[in-house]
């Protein structure tokens, strides 16, 4: 008993801790995180006395009625969101943004937020927010495994699950829909655009991200494909870790080397502004009519900024901004309709340098 | 003859005495990787003088790429070398650390704009800011060590954690740029000479540790307290202030070290800015021949030990290893190293050296 | 063999007499020498930098003998030892035992312990935190299973056989440290040993606790166990032991049968010259001439620590030799611990020269003059790792500030006069302290006080476990020092070193002060009776 009330209390910390480490903007830091751990605290003895669809959400004096989420428009729709670390990068720190500013009281959400990058961690926050009760569990796995049997306690419980961004391995019924990148579709897009260009001879340093994540494996295997099909030339092909450094000294390494290169492919922004910082200290001309094509992923808004000033050439963008997409669902499903599609694939971009303009950049730059 | 028998006798113990000095091992290491690099391709020695895309001057190739990019390494070593000493502990929250003040540098320079047009405060400023918030943060690792005796790894595993999402607090998780050129030329060139500052800056830092050193007796006391605490303190000592003292010296380190990392692209990354740098870092300090364990210490053996990290990191990148296998070369090279550090196998290498100069000699006369 | 020499010098003598039965005899004694030996270490040399510690030692050890291994520190009787338990390899030489036919090579103590030699060292080298019957048979475990219960009882049946006064579950750390050594002798002779080494071992016992390792002693002797005693004690040496080795910077001076050899004798042989000075300093004034009307250096008054004694009063003048005396644990180390800040002060005060001052930690002590050298060299008396010179400017250096580091010149000129002044052997001042024999580093901590030229000196005792010319330079050095103006506190285990020293006694029984003497009342009669007390 004793041990069950102790993990009890522990999960309840972690998750009030990931909250309070994830929420980032200076001022609310502090303020949101004991708001947020406060409904945690007060949901346990409430789901002792009710069962947890009636329990009743802690910020809210007037109980909720109905037990299934249907035709409740003029209630809050209490969702459950679980992401990756905002810090983990720019795009990440978008896409929390995004879900930031789409789940607020005014559109109608009362939504709770957990950040980890650990697959059993994400698993103990969303456990927690089944019991909290919440309508909607909005999911970003960090691992693409181990997610079935919590997914089914969420089903059991009537609470739907959208997952955004990654899949998972779990059977379809488990989720209403998942909202993803084609990571492959942005590394041929990228590669299509290279083939483009027409270059008499293709010789490229190519700068992966972590290995086995799904954007480098998206986007290395385009390139792969390029290569072996077109007969282009891979100077260099390594990882520098999504990390602006590592990649700097990989392609600092190529140019001591002597070796002659006019492409450089790297699978994020960071990678490939580490990468000019190299060119840039050694007087290599960069960007649209120079030596070097610069290709970037993501479309940072400073990567977008360099594109403008055509010392890049080419972003291609991986869309951060899916909570309008799942506004769009939660809204079906609440409204009585169903979703046709599990599977929805975002409308991606790639910028070419010398068409983009300034309404682009901010519209697009995350 | 027998001038040249004494000749060798005294060659062979001079030999002897070198194997036994501490800075051998470094030096050994150094001389192996140099030789290696030298027989399997010369032209990693060619150092080229050129202009960058600034129009400056700069000298470039390998053995520059180790100067500038191990003096970061370098910086820490000497503060994790002094923590060693003191406590017999590493601090493995460094690298989270430098992530916070170089983030604490942007801010003050950014202001509440992630994007300033014009530096919002001083550099000497910013960098006087992130001092003192890594020293004070140091002062928080120190306190837990020194007072509350928690041993090193545990009490840094705290900020090791939450230092990378403290990093992006600080900065409201947005990403600031720093367009001023001025800023760069921290980690990069200062118009009109052509060698990295940060080696620059490395040198400053090892000039004032050797006059520290020198000029007050620093060195003594931590080696006194690692050595044997119970006496120190009969001594006079006061061994938790002084080990509470290394901390924040190492936080000092830190502060310097974060400015170089986020002046090189006058950016951060919150999550892979000096990543792994910490277990370099202790690894510098075990390739200076230092004992983990604390007590005596060289603290030239440490800092040359950064740069023969970064000599064998930059011939891997040469020889377009993985870089993710990188950690497995640096693993077998630990291996080898702490073994020809140990005493036992230094006393049987003189032993055979011995051994072999008479045989050597009889031959010779034959 | 020279007794086998002695044997065959009489036999000849005898040889026109009747020559058939001599040769029998001569054949008889032969094999009776062989069978007897059971140890015998040839030739042996061990060097090691800047130091030759051994150069071509013969030792016999027979079975059923008590032998003292004899020497100045730094004598090579530690080596010796540690060749023969192989935790040194030795240079040269070779090593039977008994039952081998060929020399055995000992590699490790390991290998040591195997061809059954067992040692004991001065140092308690056991874990403090598992139990007794833990550190009794650890290592010792056949198999990966480990049968606890029988562990514990076999363990408690030997401690209540050997009468050692502790339970087999209880925490080795728990115990006293004589009760720790008697565990580590336990442990040693329950390992069906052959050969025992004890290194020290009394160093550490109450007189009681020595007549009881005796007792034990005397009990393997009898059961044909060859015992190798190390001591510095000359008393324990007549009284317990057959032969006596003596050796001398590295070499054998000889081996002798113990009544052959009187007391003044084997001093003189161990130092190398004949030796009237410890007759010297029986001669030389105790008594402390300062009048009494003069302010004492250092007062206390109701002085408490967190060590558990009770709060004291102590005073000493300038000039004077006083001591704490008692039975190991009655509070007499903790009691200058106090006075020297080494300890939590929880109340009282203290005044210097009769001026208040606070004393909170060892700083506060050194500024007000006072010097401590602790009882325990290896943990609070040296820096290991660090060189002569540094461990004797340490105390100097804290004092002048962290900011004023000695010049490597200053440095050295300290150290090198002091090592002359004090007769530090040492390869170099540069030479790591720990290197150095137990005597020579007691020596340099020394030196590290009295660079700092304190008002007030506490030494603890300083001639625990060092040679017998060490100790008496030592206390000649106190009567020197006080002669010169400064107080000294003088702690030792050693009776008849207090009186010959000491001109004031105060006398401890658990943890309280009982008793003062002093003129005439200094004798060793009634320092008994005042620590006994009145019920004895």
């Amino acid at each position: 008993m004793k041990k069950k009330l102790l993990a009890a209390i522990m999960a309840a910390v972690m998750v009030a801790g990931l909250t309070a480490c994830g929420s980032a903007p200076a001022e609310e830091a502090a303020a949101p995180a004991t708001e947020e751990a406060a409904p945690a605290e007060e949901a346990a003895p409430a789901e002792e006395e009710a069962p947890a669809e009636e329990a009743a959400p802690a910020e809210e004096a007037a109980p909720a009625e109905e037990a299934a989420p249907a035709e409740s428009t003029g209630e809050t729709i209490k969702v459950g969101i679980i992401n990756n670390d905002p810090n983990e990068s720019g795009y990440r720190t978008a896409n929390d943004k995004d879900l930031k500013a789409m789940f607020v009281a005014e559109n109608g959400y009362d939504a709770s937020f957990a950040y980890s990058n650990k697959n059993d961690e994400q698993i103990a926050a969303a456990q927690k927010f089944i019991q909290d009760g919440v309508d909607y569990l909005l999911l970003s796995a960090a691992d693409t495994a181990g997610w079935d049997s919590v997914l089914k306690d969420a089903q059991d419980a009537g609470i739907r699950v959208i997952l955004f961004d990654r899949t998972i391995d779990a059977d379809e019924s488990l989720y209403e829909a998942s909202i993803v990148s084609d990571m492959a579709k942005e590394g041929e897009t990228a590669v299509e655009w290279l083939k483009g260009q027409g270059l008499e001879e293709y010789n490229i340093i190519h700068l992966q991200g972590v290995m086995g994540s799904a954007a480098q494996q998206g986007r290395t295997g385009a390139l792969d494909a390029a290569v072996a099909s077109d007969g282009w030339n891979l100077v260099t092909q390594q990882t520098a870790e999504w990390n602006a450094e590592k990649a700097q000294q990989i392609v600092q390494s190529v140019i001591d080397s002597g070796e002659s290169f006019n492409v450089i492919y790297a699978e994020n922004d960071d990678m490939a502004k580490g990468a000019v910082a190299a060119l840039d200290k050694a007087n290599i001309p960069h960007g649209v009519g120079k030596d070097v094509i610069i290709m970037g992923f993501d479309c940072n808004k400073w990567a977008l900024e360099e594109l403008l000033a055509q010392n890049w050439n080419y972003d291609g963008q991986c869309n951060p901004f899916q909570a309008s997409y799942i506004d769009d669902i939660i809204k079906t499903i609440q409204g009585g309709g169903t979703v046709a599609e599990k599977t929805i694939i975002m409308d991606e971009k790639g910028f070419d340098a010398t068409t983009i303009t300034q309404e682009e950049v901010d519209a697009y730059g995350i | 003859m027998k001038s040249k028998e004494t000749n060798k006798s005294s060659v062979a113990e001079l030999f002897s005495k070198i194997v036994r000095r501490q800075i051998f091992i470094p030096i050994a290491a150094l001389l192996l990787l140099a030789i290696f690099n030298l027989v399997t391709d010369p032209s990693f020695y060619k150092i080229t003088f050129g202009y960058n895309s600034a129009g400056n001057p700069v000298l470039s190739g390998y053995l520059m790429t180790i100067l500038d990019s191990g003096s970061e390494l370098a910086i820490l070593a000497i503060g994790m070398t002094l923590v060693t000493a003191a406590t017999g502990g590493q601090d493995i929250s460094v690298g989270a650390a430098i992530a916070i003040s170089g983030s604490v540098i942007l801010r003050v320079l950014c202001g509440t704009n992630s994007r300033p047009e014009t530096l919002q405060a001083p550099i000497i400023v910013a960098f006087l800011a992130a001092c003192i918030v890594a020293m004070l943060f140091g002062a928080f690792n120190g306190a837990l060590v020194a007072y509350f005796r928690i041993q090193p790894m545990v009490a840094t595993l705290i900020l090791f954690t939450a230092g990378r999402s403290i990093a992006a607090w600080i900065n409201n998780n947005e990403l600031p740029i720093i367009n001023e050129p001025s800023f760069g030329y921290f980690g990069g060139f200062i118009p009109g000479i052509p060698i990295p500052t940060p080696f620059f800056i490395a040198v400053v830092c090892m000039i004032i540790i050797a006059l520290v050193l020198r000029f007050t007796n620093l060195g003594l006391y931590t080696q006194a307290v690692g050595i044997n605490e119970s006496s120190s303190r009969l001594n006079g000592l006061n061994p938790a202030f002084i080990k509470f003292l290394t901390f924040v010296i190492l936080g000092l380190c830190v502060a310097v070290a974060g400015l170089i990392k986020v002046s090189r692209f006058s950016t951060i990354n919150y999550s892979v800015i000096a990543k792994d740098i910490e277990m370099d870092a202790i690894l510098a300090v075990a390739l200076g021949g230092n004992a983990l364990s604390g007590g005596k210490f060289n603290m030239a053996a440490s800092i040359l030990g950064a740069y023969v990290i970064q000599f064998l990191t930059t011939t891997l990148y040469k020889f377009n290893v993985q870089s993710d296998a990188l950690p497995a070369y640096k693993a077998v090279v630990v291996i080898v190293l702490v073994v020809l550090s140990a005493p036992i196998v230094r006393e049987w290498l003189s032993g055979v050296w011995k051994k072999i100069k008479p045989e050597g000699h009889v031959k010779e006369v034959g | 063999m020279n007794r086998r020499g002695a044997v065959e010098r009489r036999i000849s003598m005898l040889a026109p007499r009747c020559f058939y039965k001599i040769e029998q005899i001569i054949l008889g004694v032969n094999t009776l020498v062989k069978e007897k030996a059971v140890l015998e270490m040839k030739n042996i040399h061990k060097s090691f930098p800047g130091v030759r510690a051994l150069q071509g030692v013969n030792f016999t050890l027979c079975e059923g003998e008590v032998h003292a291994l004899m020497g100045e520190n730094g004598a090579g009787k530690s080596t010796l030892i540690k060749v023969l338990t192989g935790v040194y390899g030795k240079d040269e030489g070779e090593i039977f035992l008994k039952g081998k036919d060929k020399a055995v090579a000992i590699h490790s103590p390991q290998d040591a312990q195997r061809l059954g030699i067992s040692t004991v060292y001065q140092e308690i080298t056991l874990c403090p935190n598992l139990s007794v019957a833990e550190n009794m048979f650890i290592g010792r475990t056949s198999g990966l299973c480990q049968n606890w219960k029988k562990m514990n009882t076999d363990a408690d049946r030997i401690l209540q056989s050997l009468d050692i006064p502790a339970k087999a579950s209880q925490q080795l750390g728990s115990c006293s440290i004589a009760v720790q050594q008697m565990i580590a002798i336990a442990r040693a002779v329950d390992m069906e040993c052959k050969v025992l080494i004890l290194d020290e071992p009394t160093s550490s016992l109450d007189e009681q606790e020595v007549e009881k390792l005796f007792g034990l002693m005397r009990d393997l002797r009898a059961r044909g166990v060859g015992i190798i005693f190390v001591t510095h004690f000359l008393d324990q040496v007549y009284e317990i032991c057959d032969k006596i080795t003596v050796l001398r910077d590295g070499k054998l001076v000889g081996e002798y049968e113990i009544k052959d050899l009187p007391r003044v004798q084997l001093v003189s042989k161990m130092l190398g010259k004949e030796l009237d000075d410890m007759s010297d300093i029986k001669g030389e004034s105790k008594h402390y001439e300062g009048s009494d009307q003069s302010a004492p250096v250092f007062e206390a008054k109701e002085l408490v620590s967190n060590a558990g004694i009770k709060p004291f009063n102590f005073y000493i003048k300038k000039g004077e030799v006083n001591g704490f005396t008692g039975l190991l644990g009655s509070g007499r180390s903790e009691c200058v611990r106090a006075i020297f800040g080494a300890d939590r002060v929880l109340g009282g005060s203290v005044k210097m020269n009769g001026k208040e001052v606070r004393i909170t930690k060892p700083l506060d002590a050194m500024k007000n003059g006072i010097a401590y050298l602790p009882e325990d060299r290896k943990v609070d008396g040296i820096v290991g790792d660090l060189s002569v010179r540094e461990n004797i400017i340490l105390a100097l250096q804290v004092l002048k500030g962290f900011l004023k580091p000695f010049t490597k010149a200053e440095a050295n000129k300290f150290a090198e006069d002091y090592i002359k002044l004090l007769g530090i052997k040492t390869a170099s001042a540069d030479t790591p302290i720990k290197s150095l024999s137990g005597g020579n580093q007691q020596k340099a901590i020394l030196a590290r006080w009295l660079l700092t030229n304190p008002e007030y000196l506490i030494l603890d005792e300083p001639t625990r476990g060092i040679d017998i010319g060490t100790k008496i330079d030592i206390q000649k050095l106190v009567l020197k020092l006080a002669s010169e103006g400064m107080s000294v506190t003088f702690i030792s285990s050693e009776t008849d070193e207090m009186l010959r020293t000491c001109s004031r006694l105060v006398v401890m029984r658990d943890r309280k002060v009982v008793g003062e003497l002093s003129g005439e009342e200094l004798s060793q009669s009634m320092i008994m009776s005042t620590i006994a007390g009145g019920d004895k």
